[in-house]
């Protein structure tokens, strides 16, 4: 009961946080609506028109990362400047309890980003918005979102020990969205780099999201997409507990 | 005169110095060399998946708008975190000539911006097979100068603005997010409607990056001449906008007694 009002209360206040901040306007909405707008003109430009709605939901889903990515590692680095790190570290929850409900948070701020990517090209681009499967596409998004949450504390869990975790969230931005295929297949990859795809969240959330949008197999994705959320969850309890210990036994955790 | 250059060279060198302090090998090479070498990946891919030009156009687009992350964030900074560290204060009151203190800024960021083009080029070269001719490598890095030049300027604009605005972050991530847009760096002018391609006329880049393709095409300088006079015009109207908004606001500052407030 107390994990969950901890959770609860974190993650109302977190998402009130990031809601007034313009740093996630431009990462959650203005990003994504732009590199749609991107994707939009390169399909247009290339007459593969009946793709629009593949490149609205792969802009979203770019959205959805940036801002997981972006908060979560700022999550630890701010907390940091703030000062407010060992007040997290030394209360009484395990440090992936205090932490989850910021990520929770990031990941669904990121879902503004897959609504105005969608309205954006419906509105502006005329994209046709009839969805094969709606009901598993309304199952599909949160799952996604939880699951990338979830990655979301694995890496923030990283930034601990790094202390230059902005700079790692900077080069983590592009990689994550061409190993996922999030606007383009990823048979167009070299093959070493489909192993890497399939322990990536988004890459399963795009899939599941894309099905349900476009037809085709939706259970498989999401299941996939659930049980890495799950995993990267028990991955993330113990690397925080890991490097939490790390950090205090080397005295570094507030070092910037 | 002297004098003047030694503030324009050396108090630029000494403020990238002070100013960007924080910046580690851990920090650079993610930043600056790691996010263009998987931009220039992301959008060859995207371009190739959407049948929509060659890969050339993505390498030189790509490359040449690489300078602009040091030029615009780099300028932007090199101006407005004087206020953030709260050293505007002293810097505005010595006697420097502010023209020298306010360009000679914008020289090492204008370096990193060509440092940063540079290895995107060569990304393109060892990983995307992208084969210009050699002879045409001169008028590329002149053409590409020039265009850092132009960011940098705009830069200093945004920066400026950076003086009294309160989060001049906003401003600086919502330009460069829609030049990578407007300026025809992933989809060719034509391809936008009327009203964008006549903004992005008036934006750093756009001449920049289509002079850049001409010669990587094999066009000769002359023939691009044009294009590369536009974008030196584009960069010295943005300067001297720049430097006019920043004495108004200097001057407004000091009026209202707000110079390092938030």
């Amino acid at each position: 009961m107390t994990a969950a009002r901890i959770v609860w209360t974190s993650f109302v206040i977190n998402l009130k946080m990031l809601a007034t901040s313009s740093f996630f306007l431009v990462t959650s909405v203005v990003q994504p609506v732009i590199f749609a707008s991107i994707a939009f003109f390169m399909y247009r430009t290339g007459d593969r028109a009946g793709t629009l709605l593949y490149a609205s939901l792969g802009a979203g889903m770019m959205g959805v990362w940036s801002t997981t990515l972006f908060a979560s590692g700022g999550m630890i680095q701010w907390q940091r400047w703030q000062g407010t790190l060992e007040l997290g570290v030394g209360s009484p929850p395990p440090m992936a309890l205090v932490y989850l409900p910021f990520t929770l948070a990031n990941a669904a701020t990121g879902m503004y980003s897959l609504a105005a990517t969608v309205i954006w090209g419906r509105l502006v681009f005329g994209v046709p918005l009839r969805f094969a499967h709606p009901w598993l596409f309304v199952l599909s998004l949160p799952a996604t979102v939880l699951s990338l949450g979830m990655m979301g504390l694995v890496l923030a869990s990283t930034f601990v020990l790094y202390r230059y975790a902005n700079a790692l969230a900077n080069l983590l931005e592009y990689p994550v969205w061409i190993a996922c295929g999030l606007v383009f297949s990823t048979s167009l990859l070299p093959s070493w780099t489909h192993p890497i795809s399939w322990i990536l969240p988004p890459y399963w959330g795009i899939l599941a999201l894309r099905h349900a949008a476009l037809g085709g197999d939706v259970w498989r994705p999401l299941g996939m997409v659930l049980a890495l959320g799950v995993a990267s969850f028990a991955i993330a309890f113990a690397t925080f507990g890991w490097f939490e210990h790390l950090a205090r036994a080397r005295a570094t955790l507030s070092l910037t | 005169m002297t004098r003047w250059w030694r503030i324009f060279f050396v108090g630029g060198a000494i403020a990238y110095r002070g100013l960007f302090n924080w910046i580690r090998p851990a920090m650079y090479i993610p930043t600056m060399l790691g996010a263009p070498l998987f931009q220039l990946i992301f959008f060859t891919k995207l371009g190739q998946f959407a049948h929509a030009e060659s890969r050339e156009f993505y390498v030189v687009g790509n490359s040449v708008q690489a300078c602009s992350m040091s030029s615009v964030y780099g300028m932007t900074m090199a101006v407005a975190n004087e206020r953030w560290f709260g050293t505007l204060g002293p810097l505005l009151a010595s006697p420097a000539n502010r023209a020298a203190v306010f360009l000679g800024r914008g020289v090492p960021v204008l370096a990193n911006g060509l440092l940063v083009s540079a290895f995107t080029f060569g990304v393109g070269v060892l990983l995307l097979g992208f084969r210009p001719a050699l002879s045409s490598a001169p008028a590329l890095a002149l053409v590409v100068v020039v265009t850092a030049a132009s960011c940098t300027c705009f830069g200093m604009l945004l920066g400026s603005i950076g003086l009294r605005a309160k989060d001049f972050w906003f401003a600086a991530n919502l330009a460069y997010f829609l030049m990578l847009l407007f300026c025809g760096v992933n989809v060719p002018l034509s391809r936008l409607p009327g009203w964008m391609s006549a903004i992005s006329r008036c934006l750093p880049l756009t001449h920049g990056i289509a002079a850049a393709r001409a010669v990587a095409r094999g066009e000769t300088l002359g023939r691009v001449g044009g294009l590369v006079a536009t974008e030196a015009g584009i960069a010295a109207a943005y300067a001297a906008a720049a430097f006019v908004l920043f004495r108004v606001l200097e001057h407004e500052s000091r009026r209202s007694a707000v110079l390092d407030t938030y």
